[in-house]
């Protein structure tokens, strides 16, 4: 008898907010200044200073809270998290506990077999860390090493959402976590960039037999730095408590760093001691009262999200189209192409592989001359085609000189050159007839390198066909 | 209420306190007899009173989105025990 | 007193007068006042650092030294903060500083402003310039003394459970301990963030209540303050209409010296003469449960603030092979007994397990004592008792019992923690030593305080010079 198994997955995500200037105090938050060159009495906790929130931190972490359709906290406080460590100058991070700003609210993940719906426990504020960096120490005993710390980082405003434990494939989890990146950024709370960390994410993994509700021992996967490494990751663990269950063995709560390269998860060097972190109020902050017409404000500046628009767009393309083009930041700039009069399918196509190669920013686009090259596609030669594409971003952008080069497809005026290679190429003629059918290609490409890209391919390759069949 | 000596080592690891067995000893006896006397609180009848951890009702105090100027390096690590260039260094974490 | 001026009496708004009519520069008041710290300090022991080279053209001023002043050395009595000397000032000192004030020099306290005599300095004690054999009170034993003997014409102390109101009743100065959230705490050394405020001492109430308008006021940089009421100088001896209440579970507190009784109650007959009313009332729970509840709060906070002298920032390192060992190391190095018990008890109180017991319940008795004193002030405009049940005790005698020495702020703190304004004044002698009056009001009330401390300072006609000074 075998039991059927269902995997059990929670997401911690923590967001590094774009705001001008730090959670608690006003000295630059970003990217880019040389160490410790961001910081301040209050960042590098000098003795006496003093926190003081960043309104528009706040704001911005309600406005994320109504877009995932949580109820915004009438009373939200901040509580002290108390541990060691060089990256943590108070030796406290200032994070929200009990009174969350966001609680209890919901992403609803569309996927090819219907829509999933992923509650959303809480979206709270919190402030960063400054960053370790561990080197050997030069002078020292061999193998000695030492940490150094920048604070620039420290203290940047992070929102950490924390979905209920109801995701229950890897597939929905990545879904979900594109869904949400896409959410942040047409926002404009962050850049959530993965490579950058301006988004991290842990995931909870436990399994238990179908039909049950019970919830197992579950272990985090942290560091993780793409989606597609989390739905391996995630794919792996289950795996791995499922072969441990099958095998009569316990799975052990624990927290593996997730390596890539290594294709298993490690776990990460135990405590000493369990932690205890004491939280407690922040006795130096008060309590935040969002007004409810501020709500309502932030509340207007909130468009159709991404999964209302996959489920719109669903209706005209596939659901991987739609999907695609939504949580690729493309699906407004699709619309107007199709809008201009171009194929929704065709324009799809083009957007969700050559545009999204291109790396292309999709706000540069000048729709009106992006649909003139969607619609001319068929008749433009390939090589032109690309080249305008890869174009279409540069500013004053325009189609009509590529447009112009229709590709050669009179037959009268291909078929003498056509002529011309199969004469100067026996031994690949004769291997065509003999069977080899892939040299068809081999032909076209002699025929469109002889026309300079020119000719159209498809009427090519049909006229050499026609010859070599002859 | 007596606190024992594993407990005493307990929150000086937690608050990072290393303690010799004579310390560790005498701040046994000092943190039971004060612990006795703090466990009063737990004598009332508390259970529909909220909890004060401010004493003024004040909310909504917060910064605008406006950068001021950081420190300089020097004003930084002007009080560093040891610096690494520009960074500050610990031994290993 | 080479210049003429008796800094012995001079009262700091007579030494503006001279310095404002030109009669006597700002450098020679200065100078004067340093003349007398050179002759008096060495057997005192009010100052941690003096200040050799003061600017500003008004009058000098005292700052204890848990109050952050940029370029000069800022220890907060402790071994960790031995060589730490800000790049800021504190938000007071900042004022002070705004205000002409020419600094002396930074005065001794217990280390982190954890103790009630000042014996808990890790630069050994202050003596009471009464009695040399006698503690100061504390923690703010610095100010007071160095006010009371004529080294500083006024000085700010902090308050978080009496250490402006003891030493000021110890030492027969005026001392004030603002309503919570009126005086910046920002560049303060912080112990315990919900109830620590910077208050004035000195030798009158006028210049009590000129100073503190000076150092009050909303501070961008603390999130705690809020916008402070005027505050009118006190005018005359009227007191008609002022009712006055005496909380017997204060005014009949265990262990009540006769002499602090019977000053005290001549003080209350002046002012029945004056025209205010006296009536006895009751706190029995904010009396028998503030003590329990102050030492779990207090600690609790400071656990966590003190926290930061982890040695990598700034202030003392111990070596150690790695992160922890060398935090471990440092901060047994640098803090002293007091701070430790107090560190481990609010650890305790905040971990988990003993965090409903204790810190819980605590902040629920908070209210509990905030309840108390509002349905008194429905009936009286302020609340009297004596500042401490004793006059200023032998140095050593409680040194070697905490409890004991905790017991010393029993009457200051049951107002602190609903964060009262307490103005302690002195009242008279008893067996040659200053004793203490209280007067408390509602939040806000420091001109009523004021206004009563003048009218029975000018009744009373104590003499603020110590005998065996004069």
């Amino acid at each position: 008898m075998s039991i059927t198994w269902e995997p059990v997955i929670g997401l911690e995500i923590h967001v590094q907010l774009k705001t001008e200037t730090k959670m608690f105090c006003r000295c630059r938050n970003g990217f880019g200044g040389d160490p410790n060159t961001q910081t301040c009495p209050v960042c590098l906790a000098f003795p006496g200073a003093l926190p003081v929130p960043n309104r528009r931190a706040i704001e911005e972490t309600i406005k994320l809270g109504l877009a995932l359709e949580c109820s915004i906290a009438d009373r939200a406080v901040f509580h002290r998290k108390n541990y060691f460590y060089p990256d943590l100058p108070k030796a406290y991070q200032i994070s929200q506990y009990d009174e969350p700003l966001c609680a209890d609210g919901r992403l609803v993940v569309p996927t090819a077999d219907g829509e999933v719906e992923i509650g959303i426990v809480r979206a709270h504020l919190e402030e960063d860390a400054a960053k370790n960096v561990h080197v050997a120490a030069s002078g020292r005993i061999h193998g000695a090493t030492a940490t150094l710390v920048d604070f620039n980082r420290g203290g940047s405003p992070l929102v950490e959402i924390v979905t209920a434990p109801n995701i229950h494939s890897s597939d929905v989890a990545k879904r979900f976590l594109q869904l949400l990146r896409q959410t942040v950024v047409e926002l404009g709370l962050s850049e959530a960039e993965l490579d950058k960390g301006s988004m991290r994410f842990d995931v909870n993994v436990s399994v238990r037999p179908l039909g049950s509700d019970e919830l197992r021992t579950r272990t985090e996967l942290k560091n993780m730095n793409s989606f597609n490494f989390a739905a391996k990751g995630i794919e792996r663990e289950i795996a791995r408590q499922i072969k441990i269950y099958e095998n009569g063995g316990t799975v052990d709560q624990e927290t593996l760093h997730f390596d890539p390269t290594a294709e298993e998860s490690a776990p990460m060097r135990s405590k000493e001691e369990a932690q205890d972190y004491r939280y407690f109020p922040e006795p130096d902050l008060v309590p935040v009262h969002p007004a409810p017409e501020v709500i309502e404000a932030l509340r207007s500046q909130i468009g159709e999200l991404p999964t209302a628009r996959i489920r719109r767009i669903a209706n005209t393309l596939s659901f991987y189209d739609a999907d695609v083009l939504v949580t690729g930041g493309l699906d407004r700039l699709w619309a107007a192409v199709v809008d201009g009069g171009a194929d929704p399918k065709e324009a799809a196509n083009v957007l969700a592989n050559s545009f999204v190669a291109s790396g292309i920013d999709p706000d540069a686009v000048n729709p009106a001359e992006l649909t003139k090259l969607v619609i001319a596609r068929s008749e433009i030669p390939r090589g032109v085609f690309d080249e305008a594409l890869a174009k279409v971003g540069e500013p004053g952008f325009s189609a009509d000189p590529y447009t112009a080069q229709k590709a050669v497809s009179d037959a009268s005026a291909l078929e003498p050159i056509i002529a011309a290679i199969i004469e100067a190429n026996p031994g690949q003629v004769e291997q065509y007839r003999g069977g080899k059918q892939g040299l068809l290609g081999f032909f076209v490409g002699q025929v469109m390198k002889e026309t300079g890209g020119t000719a159209d391919a498809r009427v090519v390759s049909e006229l050499v066909r026609e010859q070599l069949g002859a | 209420m007596a606190i024992t000596k594993e407990e005493v080592l307990h929150v000086a690891r937690l608050a990072r306190l290393e303690l010799n067995d004579a310390e560790v000893e005498r701040f046994q006896g000092q943190l039971s007899a004060i612990l006795e006397a703090v466990s009063k609180v737990a004598e009332l009848d508390l259970t529909d009173v909220p909890p004060t951890s401010h004493p003024l009702e004040v909310s909504n105090a917060w910064g605008e989105d406006i950068p001021h100027t950081s420190l300089t390096l020097d004003e930084a690590f002007a009080n560093a025990p040891d610096r690494d260039d520009d960074h500050f260094r610990v031994p290993p974490a | 007193m080479s210049s003429g001026i008796d800094t012995l009496r001079l009262t700091a708004e007579e030494a503006l007068a001279l310095v404002d009519s030109g009669e006597v520069s700002s450098a020679e008041l200065w100078q004067a006042y340093r003349d007398a710290i050179n002759e008096h300090d060495g057997e005192l022991h009010a100052f941690l650092t003096l200040v050799d080279e003061p600017e500003g053209n008004g009058i000098p001023i005292a700052l204890k030294d848990v109050i952050s002043t940029r370029g000069v050395r800022t220890t907060a009595a402790s071994k960790i903060l031995e060589n730490y000397v800000p790049v800021f000032d504190a938000t007071v000192a900042a004022k002070c500083r705004a205000a002409g004030m020419t600094l002396l020099g930074k005065t001794n306290t217990d280390e982190f402003a954890m103790g009630s005599s000042t014996e808990n300095s890790a630069y050994g004690p202050t003596h009471n310039p009464w009695d040399l054999t006698r503690v100061p009170g504390g923690s703010g034993g610095g100010s007071a003394a160095a006010v009371s003997a004529g080294l500083a014409p006024w000085a700010l102390g902090s308050d978080t459970g009496g250490s402006v109101k003891l030493p000021s009743a110890f030492c027969g100065n005026v001392g004030l301990r603002p309503t919570y959230g009126t005086v910046s705490r920002f560049g303060v050394v912080a112990f315990a963030s919900s109830l620590d405020q910077v208050g004035p001492v000195t030798k009158n109430v006028r210049d009590n209540a000129l100073l503190y308008r000076i150092i009050s006021g909303r501070d961008e940089n603390d999130s705690t303050t809020v916008d402070v009421p005027p505050v009118a100088l006190p005018e005359g001896t009227d007191l008609k209409g002022l009712r006055i209440g005496l909380p017997r579970q204060l005014n009949e507190v265990e262990g009540i010296e006769p002499g602090v009784k019977a000053a005290c109650e001549a003080a209350l007959a002046k002012a029945e003469e004056l025209g205010a009313t006296v009536e006895e009332c009751d706190l029995p729970l904010s009396v028998e449960y503030g003590l329990a509840c102050y030492y779990l709060v207090a600690p609790a906070e400071a656990s966590s603030n003190l926290a930061r002298y982890d040695g990598v920032r700034y202030g003392l390192r111990s070596e150690g092979a790695d992160f922890r060992e060398m935090v471990m190391h440092t901060r047994h190095d640098g803090f002293g007994d007091e701070v430790k018990r107090r560190i481990m008890l609010g650890t305790y109180a905040l971990s988990s397990g003993y965090y409903d017991a204790f810190y819980a319940s605590a902040q629920k008795v908070r209210t509990v004592i905030k309840r108390e004193h509002d349905a008194l002030f429905e009936r009286f405009d302020v609340l009297v008792s004596p500042t401490c049940a004793t006059t200023a005790f032998p140095l050593g005698a409680k040194s070697q019992d905490p409890l004991a020495m905790y017991l010393t702020d029993v009457l200051t703190i049951p107002a602190n923690m609903a964060g009262l304004p307490g103005l302690s004044i002195p009242c008279g002698l008893s067996e040659g030593l200053p004793v203490g009056l209280q007067i408390v009001g509602p939040q806000f009330s420091e001109s009523t305080l004021y206004r009563l401390g003048h009218a029975l300072e000018q009744a009373i006609g104590f003499d603020v010079v110590p005998e065996r000074l004069r």
